[in-house]
């Protein structure tokens, strides 16, 4: 297991990823641990993570309902997850563009947990769906859809 | 009117500021909590950046009388340049304010206020405890 983002990345890139340790990695390092970004599961194609309720993540003091820019947070990274487990392709990858729609907002208190897949990755381009939800995925309360590019195609 | 920003502001570090004409101008300092991969901000922290910017810029216009609750409905995220180890600011533009929806875009830039690192477009549902019915 390396312990620095950069040692992670150079593992990653030599076609060693593991979802479970990357997330619990970035939890240490970067913007993931702010939010509490958990792993939850991951498939050929897809990632599921979650974070739990905070406070300091609250959008609106008066309701205690969690911002949407965490929520954006999480389907952003499990996009990039599922696109590294479907493309076998550790490369650096950027977002160029993600919609969330906000179906409900979460119940104050529940955890978040977002699942995106990549459903096609070309030479250059990858493509996410997904949802999120705060319990129960057949009520979800996020439905996403982005697209990212591999920096260095293959 | 003073901004009022959220709790989530405070654990992003945004603070809120106004340029010389008077335009709300959200800002963030670069920091380990809001990075993504090494040396660059994750999307997400920008776009928490460019949600609270958005909202502040209504609710400037709205006056501190009228503080409806901001129920977002769609927010679209374009990520154009690589958020870099600096100071990174955001302002948003009002499309439309109606009574129940707004329509807002706002931009987040770096170095030059030309060369946007990330743009949103967010919807908004306006809910206010009396007169238009909630979702």
């Amino acid at each position: 297991m390396s312990d620095t983002p950069e040692e992670m990345r150079k593992q990653m890139i030599g076609g060693d990823f593991d979802p479970r340790g990357f997330i619990e990695l970035m939890a240490s390092h970067s913007h993931g641990g702010l939010i509490g970004t958990r792993y939850l599961d991951h498939g050929d194609d897809w990632a599921e993570l979650a974070i739990d309720y905070d406070e300091k993540l609250v959008g609106d003091p008066a309701t205690g309902i969690l911002a949407s820019g965490p929520v954006v947070s999480l389907v952003d990274t499990a996009s990039g997850m599922a696109i590294w487990l479907k493309s076998q392709k550790f490369v650096e990858i950027v977002t160029i563009d993600l919609r969330v729609d906000y179906l409900r907002p979460a119940k104050v208190g529940n955890s978040v947990c977002a699942r995106m897949q990549c459903y096609r990755a070309t030479r250059n381009i990858a493509f996410v769906r997904g949802q999120a939800h705060d319990g129960d995925a057949e009520d979800p309360i996020a439905q996403a859809a982005g697209t990212f590019m591999f920096m260095r195609p293959a | 009117m003073s901004v009022l920003l959220p709790p989530y502001a405070e654990a992003l570090g945004v603070v809120a500021e106004r340029d010389d004409n008077g335009r709300l101008v959200l800002a963030m300092d670069f920091a380990a909590h809001v990075r993504g991969r090494p040396g660059f901000l994750h999307g997400g922290a920008i776009a928490g950046l460019l949600e609270l910017a958005a909202i502040a810029t209504v609710q400037d216009r709205l006056g501190s009388d009228d503080r409806p609750r901001f129920k977002p409905i769609t927010v679209t995220t374009d990520f154009m340049r690589g958020g870099r180890d600096k100071r990174t600011y955001a302002a948003a533009v009002i499309s439309r304010l109606g009574s129940r929806l707004a329509n807002v875009e706002s931009f987040a830039w770096q170095e030059s206020e030309d060369t946007p690192i990330a743009a949103a477009r967010l919807n908004f549902l306006l809910a206010r405890a009396t007169g238009s019915p909630n979702r």
